[in-house]
């Protein structure tokens, strides 16, 4: 397990990861779709518009999970000063905000035919919106401080700052009175929602997560080099053109 | 079921269609801009190991 913390054999173990998540990726996707779109009825009361929960919900699923992985590699990378820790949490971001936009974009197109409105300030879409600053400001204090190494540690703490965000998020349903509906899923025993619209989210999130995984290890292995270029193996990997 | 009804989304065609083309465009960008970063570090790297060969 230790071994592959270095960021030699990570970025080998990357390049051999990256076809099988991204074939796999693919396979989950092209069924999520195909589900969803062809197999999945239409809701008794939204009728087809319904198909917009089969990406709203995963990417939002995915806005807050890859927010927490990177918060919590940024504590990994501040705490043990591992540098694979630092540059997983540096790739987190851009999909993380990916994903937080998705979430907000198609919650927006399939608020105005359900709710009458694009945007409304409650709870659940002003947090979720918070959200997406914390990433875009994560982004910007990592472009704007130089060395790599401060960067990074800038990077974590404002990450750590802002998990507060993250049950704030989940819980805004519960805690106040929104229009946004409370969750469906993850009920234990008692998920209120049929298997015929189940069992597509499910697959759609999981095609999320596998897509996440991709984008991740392509953005690592560059950073990687990067970072490591003052090294042997590197001027050998590049030399070599892999 | 046929394709111009399944197009019409039961009249949510611009919502259910948006959010799909959305989200694909989105993640569409997220494996390109890798891909080409990809190929600048790689372009750059090799330069910097040209100048520095040249250094020594």
């Amino acid at each position: 397990m230790y071994k592959y913390a270095s960021p030699k054999n990570f970025y080998s173990l990357a390049g051999k990861l990256i076809p099988w998540s991204v074939g796999l990726t693919a396979v989950l996707m092209l069924t999520g779709l195909y589900l969803g779109l062809f197999v999945a009825p239409p809701d008794y009361q939204q009728g087809e518009s319904v198909r917009i929960m089969f990406i709203h919900v995963p990417a939002a699923w995915m806005s807050m999970l890859v927010y927490v992985l990177m918060a919590g590699a940024g504590a990994v990378g501040l705490v043990w000063n591992i540098k694979l820790a630092e540059i997983f949490a540096g790739a987190c971001a851009p999909i993380g905000a990916s994903f937080t936009l998705i979430a907000l974009a198609t919650g927006s197109l399939w608020g105005k035919p359900m709710w009458g409105t694009w945007w409304a300030w409650d709870a659940r879409l002003t947090s979720e919106l918070i959200l997406l600053f914390l990433y875009i400001g994560f982004m910007a204090l990592e472009a704007s401080i130089d060395d790599p190494k401060r960067a990074a540690r800038a990077c974590a703490i404002l990450a750590l700052v802002g998990v507060v965000n993250i049950p704030i998020i989940h819980f805004s349903v519960e805690w106040w009175n929104t229009l946004h509906q409370p969750a469906s899923v993850g009920k234990i025993g008692t998920p209120s929602i049929h298997l015929s619209m189940l069992i597509p989210l499910l697959v759609m999130a999981g095609a999320f997560k596998l897509f996440f995984l991709t984008v991740t290890l392509m953005r690592m292995r560059y950073e990687i080099l990067m970072r490591e270029k003052h090294t042997v193996w590197v001027a050998d990997v590049v030399r070599a053109g892999r | 079921m046929n394709w111009s009804e399944f197009f019409a989304m039961g009249g949510y065609a611009f919502y259910v269609w948006g959010s799909y083309v959305f989200a694909a465009v989105v993640l569409f960008a997220n494996v390109i801009i890798p891909v080409y970063r990809g190929k600048s570090v790689m372009r750059m790297l090799r330069e910097f190991y040209r100048l520095k060969g040249k250094k020594q």
